[in-house]
């Protein structure tokens, strides 16, 4: 009975003397993931980087200190993604909020992390807003962002065929209708080049109307701003109803395995597209020491994961720019300096990135992909052609 | 009335018991309270099955994100525009409805509820909605240098609301109003043959279920913040006859009961598995329609009156 | 003018997706007066069900046959475990565990398989046999809805399995009284429905593409072509999908654009049932007080 009181005394001491020395030996990071509802196609991102942790912490952690992961399902409903944010910042504490995925998800809680002034750090989704270190000094975006990619297509056809008839199918939310502007930024005065632009639904079964419109619109050029189950339609019924335009279609949905593979490759052949990660089904890459680290990564850590699914490969890529901003940060774990070094990150390179792709940041520039490179599909790979687009 | 009474009391100590993040959750469980006893009248009393109150709780948000973003409107005066808003919203909306029952109502609503987020981004609308961007609004302090945080206050702020809307829904439903409303549910044709003007009460019914719901929506867009189309998706109504029917069907206290369960019971889910949060989430519904197929209000209402008798039978015994 | 031809022609090839779907919805609704809103859910989980048999290398017709079994025995074995215990309760409480085998269904299938869309085989040839506007493949689903339509109309008319059922969902007291098992007249509802569904997941999945998420757009447009037809009316219901089909491409691609084109149709459904009812083609049900 003694030795109890004493144990738990001892225990309690030990807790009460050492809170700093106890957080500091874990580094907590929190994140928000759509396991359920409609968009949980995007859930296996979170699992991958949960996998890479575990990695990670196998390997001996990062500078001595292990990784603890807490991601919560918010369904992609923005109402629950604030309840969640609330949930890791003020209640599990966690260090900062890392790949929140979604574009409303991450709106509702951009202002109540930079009033808290928690890390809000490498978001998953590609609008514009999340670069503005001025206004918003906690937040900042990975991916290239979806209005440049608009504008290098824009350019990409003002360049090789200024007469196109151009008719655009993009999706009726935030991230389509970021594409469409920088698109139409990209034509300048010339954007009456697009004789057609509809939209579709998250909810629709197919866009199968909306390609005929298009079609009968007299189009000869196509950009396709869609997810990957309706880039698979596009692709399939403008083949298929012999339609046949020179076909861009956004990054989003340039994988191989989750978009081309179902549409059917021939159908793809010739579609012009962006590209900053490799893409794991690409013939070109079937040697490549980064992908087969992948891919033995994924068969160790996360077994389950589908290896053609592009998201995996980017969970990948995007939880090795935390693991360099957390090494950088040495024993300084303060969530300032945390900030300080995400802006910091001078040519850093996970390997699974195109060649020629470096992550630049600063304290001025919170856009750390800020280049891809033009691709063009030819029934079996992705082949890049002309120069690295972009800082 | 004593535990009313300790309820209530229970409610307003809470928030200094617990982390500013519960006061946060547990205000938005009074939210959906709110709008769980506004279906419960229209679905529970008066026996229309609504699969699209998540589209008046949406009117409700924007009505108030609207006016606080555009007009300057303060936080507090766009309740009542919104209960008005949804009032008027939903006696419209059941005009024509009246001839619909049955799973024809149930297709009528979830069209609603399906139509309004398209709406919502709706290009001509975009210069008030925010359009696929949707508004983002601030968080207020408390009033008169009252010594609470935000969380806190808004807390109090709903508790009030909330208490307001349910004594007036009981004031309602122990009325001619409600006994019309069950009648109508239970005999509509002897409900008519009485003198009842069903038209007007169904119709009235379903503006004052919307005005529920609508005050309930303006308030979670206070709480969070933030409104989007993307909040409001049918997921919000299928939660909302989720809550009414696991709480307990034309009862008043199953809002509460139903509102924990859907503020809770999904975060129990993703805690449990993050492989499929959903399909445990199915199995706890499943699980509280089998235990409990009168909803949770039943089962208590049930087990009190057991209490009852066996105190009685013992009472009588010599 | 062209392009309104391929409009109607691409109208009817996605309403008859809606039409498939609407058929088994209105095969339950027969047996058992419900709606069962995992309905499409249970579609989509049968189509994984013929993925995987064809990917482990079953040829495509014994893989459809077997699919079709499966989900008939699926259905029936739903009917017994998950809905038997909830018979007497409320209808709501029935539509809370619908709505709770809907999530079920949707979240494993996605852990199970991934939400990686998949593509799933036609049995019709690849090249175009009713011209360019139309494949090959939706042609031959129209077919094969009105097929199992047909069958239906015969089962349910000439075979005394079939007239069992339907007395069973129209009296149950009667029904029992000269002899029905009521009880498994409703499983065998729940059966048929499934196999109905699953059939309609097959036709569905190569237009669309196979994912957990696949039937989710279509239940809503199902839902509504059922009703519109007559929900107890299965050619009715077919019937409701190709016009729900049609009318939403007109009004997308003429009058009121994409955007609203699902609300507006919606809104003309609703006008049409408020002047009738019962649907198109539905009987007019007289109650006693």
């Amino acid at each position: 009975m003694k030795m109890k009181y004493v144990s738990i005394a001892a225990l309690l001491a030990a807790a009460l003397a050492s809170p700093t020395a106890l957080a500091q030996k874990t580094i907590k990071i929190g994140n928000t993931n759509p396991y359920s509802g409609p968009a949980s196609a995007y859930g296996t991102i979170g699992k991958t980087i949960g996998a890479y942790w575990k990695m990670v912490n196998e390997k001996g952690g990062i500078n001595g200190r292990m990784v603890e992961w807490i991601s919560y399902d918010d369904g992609y409903s923005p109402p629950k993604t604030v309840e969640m944010a609330r949930r890791l910042v003020e209640q599990d504490q966690v260090l900062l909020i890392f790949q929140s995925l979604g574009t409303p998800p991450n709106s509702a809680i951009h202002k109540y992390m930079n009033a808290k002034k928690v890390p809000h750090l490498f978001v998953a989704t590609g609008a514009t807003k999340w670069n503005d270190p001025k206004s918003y000094p906690w937040t900042m975006g990975w991916q290239p962002n979806y209005q440049t990619e608009g504008r290098i297509y824009a350019e990409h056809i003002l360049k090789n065929n200024p007469k196109a008839k151009i008719g655009v199918l993009y999706q009726n939310d935030d991230y389509g209708k970021d594409y469409l502007k920088g698109f139409k930024d990209g034509l300048g005065d010339k954007v009456s080049m697009i004789v057609k632009e509809v939209s579709y639904e998250v909810a629709d079964p197919t866009v199968d109307s909306q390609m005929v419109q298009l079609q009968a619109s007299g189009a000869d050029t196509f950009f396709n701003i869609t997810t990957p189950k309706f880039a698979a339609q596009a692709i399939r019924k403008a083949y298929d109803s012999g339609w046949k335009p020179t076909h861009y279609l956004n990054n989003v949905s340039a994988s191989i395995g989750s978009v081309l593979k179902p549409a059917g490759l021939e159908k793809a052949v010739g579609l012009i597209s962006t590209q900053y990660i490799k893409d794991p089904l690409d013939e070109q890459w079937k040697n490549d020491a980064s992908v087969n680290e992948w891919k033995a990564f994924m068969g160790k850590y996360y077994p389950d994961g589908n290896l053609a699914d592009a998201s995996n490969i980017y969970g990948y890529t995007v939880a090795q720019t935390m693991h360099q901003v957390l090494k950088q940060a040495g024993n300084d774990l303060s969530r300032a300096n945390i900030m300080k070094q995400a802006a910091n990150l001078k040519n850093f390179r996970p390997e699974t990135l195109l060649p020629g792709i470096r992550i630049n940041t600063s304290a001025t520039d919170f856009a750390p992909i800020e280049s891809e490179q033009l691709i063009r599909f030819d029934g079996k790979e992705w082949k890049r052609f002309g120069a690295i687009l972009g800082k | 009335m004593i535990v009313v009474a300790l309820v209530l009391l229970a409610a307003c100590m809470l928030p200094f018991v617990v982390s500013n993040y519960r006061t946060f959750q547990f205000t938005l469980a009074l939210v959906y309270a709110i709008a769980l006893l506004g279906l419960n009248m229209l679905t529970g009393y008066n026996g229309q099955i609504s699969l699209g109150h998540g589209a008046f709780y949406a009117i409700g948000a924007y009505t108030a994100a609207i006016l606080m973003d555009q007009y300057g409107v303060p936080y507090w005066a766009t309740i009542p525009a919104a209960a008005v808003v949804c009032l008027i919203a939903g006696f419209l909306f059941g005009l024509p409805a009246l001839r619909l029952e049955g799973l024809y109502l149930a297709l009528a609503t979830f069209a609603l509820a399906v139509s309004l987020p398209a709406l919502l981004k709706y290009h001509h609308l975009e210069q008030w909605t925010g359009g696929v961007q949707g508004i983002v609004l601030l968080k207020p302090d408390a009033p008169f240098g009252l010594p609470l945080n935000p969380d806190q206050w808004l807390y109090f702020f709903t508790l009030a609301i909330t208490v307001l809307m349910f004594v007036l829904a009981w004031n309602i439903l122990r009325g001619r109003m409600g006994h019309a409303m069950v009648a109508i549910r239970d005999q509509h044709i002897a409900a008519e043959a009485m003198g009842i003007h069903t038209a007007m009460v169904k119709s009235m019914t379903f503006g004052i279920s919307a005005m529920y719901t609508g005050i309930a929506g303006a308030l979670g867009a206070i709480a969070i913040q933030f409104v989007a189309p993307d909040s409001f998706n049918i997921f919000v109504s299928i939660m909302l006859l989720v809550g009414v029917v696991i709480g307990g069907l034309a009862s008043i206290s199953g809002a509460i009961y139903g509102a924990l369960f859907i503020q809770f019971v999904p975060n129990i889910a993703d805690a449990i598995s993050k492989a499929a949060p959903w399909a445990i989430f199915g199995i706890f519904l499943l699980g509280f329609v089998y235990v409990m197929p009168m909803g949770i209000a039943g089962a208590v209402r049930m087990a009190v009156a057991r209490l009852t008798r066996k105190a009685q039978n013992q009472a009588a015994k010599p | 003018m062209q392009e309104l031809l391929h409009q109607v022609l691409a109208g009817l090839a996605t309403g008859g997706i809606y039409a498939s779907l609407a058929l088994a919805l209105v095969m339950i609704y027969q047996a058992t007066h419900l709606v069962n809103f995992a309905q499409g859910e249970m579609a989509m989980f049968a189509t994984y069900l013929a993925w995987s048999l064809i990917n482990a290398g079953m040829p495509y017709w014994p893989a459809f046959l077997l699919t079709v079994v499966l989900a008939f025995v699926l259905g029936v074995v739903i009917e017994r475990v998950i809905i038997r215990p909830v018979e007497n309760a409320p209808v709501l409480a029935v539509v809370v565990v619908f709505i709770a085998l809907l999530v079920i269904l949707n979240s494993v299938t996605g852990w199970i398989y991934s939400y990686t869309i998949k593509s799933f085989p036609s049995p019709f040839p690849a090249e175009p046999i009713f011209g360019q506007y139309v494949t090959s493949h939706q042609g031959g689903a129209i077919g094969v809805t009105l097929v199992v339509l047909l069958l239906l109309f015969l089962f349910f008319r000439y075979t005394p399995l079939g007239l069992a059922m339907r007395a069973a969902a129209q009296n149950p007291d009667s029904a029992r009284l000269v002899g029905i098992r009521v009880g498994w007249m409703l499983a065998l509802g729940w059966g048929l429905a499934a196999a109905v569904g699953g059939v309609a997941g097959m036709m569905v999945a190569p237009i669309v593409f196979l994912d957990p998420n696949m039937m989710g757009g279509v239940l809503l447009y199902a839902f509504a072509a059922a009703l519109v037809g007559g929900i107890d009316n299965p050619a009715g219901a077919v019937f409701g999908g190709f016009l729900v089909g049609v009318l939403e491409n007109l009004l997308g691609a003429f009058v009121i654009g994409n955007e609203l084109k699902l609300a507006v149709a919606l809104v003309l459904i609703i006008g049409v049932l408020v002047v009738k009812p019962s649907g198109f083609f539905g009987k007019v049900l007289v109650t006693r007080v």
